[in-house]
């Protein structure tokens, strides 16, 4: 049996990524990991939690592993597993695994989504132990100093089935995203998508909209990433109505109603 | 000539063969319309809408005899007028906007009498105005969905969108006329839909109503050519707001402008509108320059949205509004206060809240307020963000004294909660619908729903003593362990599959049984993996049980004693389920009896409400399901089961009887299974009657007769949706 790591080079972020702070995120984020707490993101999608990761692991110089966790994602994909190659088990370290060895930050994002048994392998990381068993090995790996844990959560659509455990929101230390205000957001939509002024400005108006309409009809609002991607489409000539049709209207809902009514919203705007 | 041969006189086949009908004649329509309007006994002329009806083709003589019918369900008179009115209204609109109209005119009678409900008959007239082609409208109750997103999309207080004589806004429910035919295209109808909220909208959203506040308008006093001066200059501030707000909507507002010829405004006019124009220009302004201007100058016509200012309707709602928000954010604040307090663990220290401008643009009136504890920023819980934008809108700032957090007991609770009625209060003598869940019901006749029909109240049994529930346990012992063990193999657990051809891990054991092969030449398996399968029940199943007056005696029994048995079964199983009874008198008074709800726990109390399901009233069945697939859509669960017990016969004191309560019962099943509920009925009876089938079409049921089989079948129901 060999075990086998990935190059973490790979996972380092060289050039600066964009993001603008929106409070003291930053101060706090590096005291918590200065002092070996883990960190819960919480907020809606498209708010900027994962550019705010990748900030972080640039700034602190740390390699990033980044886990998008769905439901059928299990502790082994987390931890590892092994392999047959030519009549051998060959135990293969998961992202997890490296991230503890190697020292690297993890990134788990919608932790929810997870299965239930992946709680077992976070736990003993997520306190003062800073420990990954891993079973199948019989093997305690202790965390590198420099291992750095995040999971992140959208309290928004979680239904009670798929809440966060207290004992597992009780480890963490809880950083709560919103979607930046107007002018912030009218200044990232402008820079990262490429726009005017106005034209950002406007964009981020009709976001406010769709967000009032979060609960009467929506599950969530317009996100600024996709705000982004409608500014990127508008810059590259794109009609605003088709764009905020193509790239938010449709991203947000299927219903035929509640689409025409967000079509008649951003008629109106534009 | 006889019958037979006018018949085939008649039913000629054409050049292809097929059938056509041909029209039918004066005397024979009004024979037909003398028999749907008893004019026997009500002397109606039936001659005139005779006469003009034999002038169309059969099919659409059909159709106009067809509603004549459905209208004359609700009442003679109107399905009369319906007649009288229908070869002009199919004239001069297409059929989809008849029917919206006859439709409307049934709801009125349904609401208001007839008086109402013949004005809308008579008002065709009005209702297409100065029309004279052929107009396709749109209808509120079509495009509500629509209409109310775009509204709610606008920011600023959740106004609701409802059905008024014209449109105008109390500033907290938007009224609009139920069809708009202005103008020949449906869309541009539905644009004229749009402009009339975006502009009574923008009366909330700009401060219109301020002017109430400081009492600079008097709505009692205050002269009609003031309040139509104040309302046209108005109308111009706010539409300068929507040209800057929401330029798109501008631009189509000009463009149905000038194709409603709308006259351009005069000199004088356009010089005022110039001095209202600027953002900075605030209500106060213009009711200064209508005063100024009254008797001088005469307000311009309507604008074609035609939305009105009612300062009378207003402000009652507006005061009544100010107080309980103020009560409120305080309440709210002290809420805030004292939790940032447990947090900080402060000791007594004094807290002031302030508020400040988040950004100040002159541009769009800054609405935006952040509130600081003690110079920090806070964030709002979002019930409190709302109020704040509430108070915000009606007032334009933030008051020094709205700041002083203020504890529950300062107030009136009725201030700060919602008042809910007492169900057993509304009953006592009364004849209202206050408090209660108006639902829908079906009228087979109309073929069209009854709109809020149904005054449906929940209520509450009291427990008896649950000796019941032990004495049936003793009864059926044998029964209970039998159920168990059957609901129990129902129970799914977590287990780890091995040799998968797919999974998370290695079957090592698998494995080297599949290498051995291989290396003595067999062919090697793929079932290689395990997998780990999971349990994840996610259904929630609600019981609903028949407690009208026909099951007394041992229907009633069974009903209990088969609650008793399955909510032992239910247990064992650990899903959720509810139970509520129902019984009615008539449509006013539906009532529902909470007998466990989905988050309460099978404790004693529960046990006694079983023992109290007594015979009450009557068996209207729609509302009953159509409540319950309310209550089931609110429950988060993969699967919703909706389980009925009852005799089998819906009927109630008024017309519920026959085929009308079936139907209606049948088309609440419908709905239900259309809403992704699983409805199932048991019928307790020695016998299975002929209607059943056609009752219970959407909904798969059975017939029981004996107590003891009752919760097999549910079990039953259980294996068909979880395997």
């Amino acid at each position: 049996m060999t075990a086998q790591t990935l190059h973490l080079d790979e996972y380092l972020i060289t050039e600066e990524p964009y993001y603008e702070p929106v409070g003291d995120e930053i101060a706090i984020f590096e005291a918590a990991y200065g002092n070996r707490l883990p960190v819960l993101l919480k907020g809606p999608t498209g708010c900027g939690k994962t550019r705010f990761m990748e900030y972080m692991a640039w700034r602190l110089r740390r390699p990033l592993i980044t886990v998008s966790c769905h439901d059928d994602l299990t502790a082994s994909d987390l931890v590892g597993r092994y392999l047959v190659r030519g009549g051998e088990t060959l135990w293969i370290d998961g992202p997890l695994a490296q991230a503890v060895r190697a020292g690297a930050i993890c990134y788990l994002d919608e932790i929810v989504e997870a299965r239930k048994d992946t709680m077992v392998v976070i736990h003993p990381l997520a306190d003062d132990r800073r420990v990954l068993p891993i079973e199948k090995l019989g093997e305690l790996v202790r965390a590198a100093p420099e291992f750095g844990l995040t999971v992140s959560y959208n309290p928004g659509y979680q239904s009670v089935l798929k809440d966060l455990k207290q004992s597992t929101r009780q480890r963490f230390v809880a950083l709560d995203f919103d979607y930046p205000s107007a002018d912030l957001e009218a200044a990232i939509v402008q820079k990262e998508g490429g726009l005017d002024a106005e034209m950002a400005g406007k964009l981020v108006r009709f976001a406010e909209m769709t967000r009032n309409l979060k609960g009467s009809g929506l599950e969530e609002g317009a996100s600024t990433r996709l705000l982004v991607h409608a500014g990127k489409l508008i810059a590259s000539g794109i009609g605003p109505v088709s764009a905020c049709h193509g790239a938010i209207a449709q991203a947000l809902t299927d219903d035929p109603e509640m689409l025409a009514a967000v079509e008649e919203l951003s008629s109106s705007l534009f | 000539m006889s019958n037979g041969l006018q018949n085939e006189r008649r039913e000629q086949p054409n050049m292809r063969g097929e059938v056509v009908k041909q029209p039918l004649d004066k005397n024979e329509l009004e024979s037909i319309l003398d028999r749907i309007l008893e004019v026997e006994f009500t002397f109606r002329q039936t001659a005139e809408p005779a006469q003009r009806l034999a002038a169309m083709d059969r099919a659409t003589q059909d159709y106009v005899l067809d509603w004549v019918g459905r209208v004359t369900s609700n009442h003679i008179e109107l399905g009369y007028q319906y007649a009288c009115y229908a070869d002009k209204a199919l004239h001069l609109l297409d059929r989809e906007m008849v029917e919206a109209w006859a439709l409307h005119a049934m709801d009125v009678y349904d609401r208001d009498g007839l008086r109402p409900a013949l004005a809308v008959m008579h008002g065709l007239d009005d209702f297409l105005e100065d029309q004279h082609q052929r107009v396709s409208g749109s209808v509120l109750e079509e495009v509500n969905g629509v209409l109310s997103g775009f509204l709610h999309g606008l920011s600023g207080r959740r106004l609701k969108l409802e059905e008024g004589p014209h449109p105008y806004t109390d500033t907290e429910v938007l009224y609009l006329p139920p069809v708009m035919a202005r103008l020949a295209g449906k869309h541009d109808n539905f644009l004229l839909y749009k402009s009339a909220i975006a502009l009574l909208w923008a009366q909330t959203r700009y401060g219109t109503f301020r002017v109430l506040l400081d009492g600079a308008l008097d709505p009692e006093t205050a002269s009609d050519e003031l309040v139509a001066l104040f309302h046209a200059l108005e109308t111009l501030r706010l539409e300068a707001h929507i040209a800057r707000e929401l330029p798109g909507l501008f631009r189509q507002m000009e463009r149905l402008k000038a194709e409603l010829e709308q006259p351009a405004l005069s000199a004088p006019w356009r010089e005022l509108r110039r001095r209202v124009q600027s953002p900075c220009t605030t209500a106060h302004d213009c009711l200064c320059l209508a005063e100024a201007h009254l008797g001088r100058i005469q307000p311009f016509p309507d604008r074609f949205y035609r939305a009105a200012l009612k300062p009378v309707a207003v402000a009652d709602c507006m005061a009544a509004r100010l107080e309980r928000e103020k009560a409120r954010f305080k309440v709210s604040l002290k809420e805030l206060e004292d939790e940032q307090r447990e947090k900080q663990d402060r000791e007594a220290k004094a807290s002031r809240f302030e508020a400040r401008l988040k950004r100040d643009d002159p541009e769009r009136e800054a609405m935006e307020m952040e509130i600081l504890l003690d110079g920090r920023p806070m964030k709002l819980p979002q019930f409190t963000n709302k109020l704040l934008n509430s108070i915000l809108l009606d007032l334009g700032n933030l008051p020094e004294d709205y700041l002083e957090p203020a504890g529950p007991g300062d107030y009136d609770a009725k201030l700060l909660k919602d008042e809910e009625p007492d169900p057993e209060d509304v009953w006592s003598g009364t004849y209202h619908e206050e408090g209660a869940h108006l639902t829908d019901e079906w009228d087979f006749r109309r073929q069209h729903y009854r709109k809020g029909w149904c005054a449906v109240r929940e209520r509450t049994l009291i427990p008896k003593d649950e000796s019941f529930v032990r004495e049936t346990l003793r009864k059926h012992s044998g029964v209970v362990k039998q159920l168990r063990k059957t609901f129990e193999a129902l129970r799914d657990e977590d287990r780890l599959l091995r040799r998968q051809p797919d999974g998370e891990g290695i079957d090592f054991d698998a494995l080297v049984e599949a290498i051995s092969d291989a290396a003595r030449g067999h062919e090697m398996t793929d079932r290689l993996f395990t997998r780990l399968h999971r349990s994840e029940r996610n259904i929630a199943v609600a019981f609903l049980v028949d407690m009208s007056g026909s099951t007394k005696g041992w229907i009633n029994e069974a009903e209990r004693e088969a609650l008793v048995l399955l909510c032992e079964a239910l247990e064992s199983l650990g899903d959720r389920y509810a139970i509520y009874g129902f019984s009615s008198f008539t449509r006013k008074r539906c009532e529902l009896f909470p007998i466990k709800r989905f988050d309460e726990r099978y404790s004693a109390e529960v046990k006694g409400r079983i023992a109290a399901v007594e015979p009450q009233d009557y068996t209207r069945m729609g509302f009953a399901i159509r409540r319950m697939d309310a209550i089931l859509r609110e429950v988060d669960a993969r699967t919703r089961v909706l389980v009925t017990l009852s005799d089998g016969k819906p009927d109630d004191y008024d017309n519920y009887r026959g085929e009308f309560g079936i139907e209606d019962t049948r088309r609440a099943l419908i709905e239900a299974r259309r809403n992704g509920i699983h409805p199932y009925c048991i019928t307790i009876d020695e016998q299975a009657r002929d209607y059943l089938p056609h009752l219970y079409g959407p909904a798969a049921y059975t017939v029981v007769s004996e107590v003891r089989a009752l919760p097999f079948k549910v079990s039953d129901i259980y294996r068909r949706l979880t395997t």
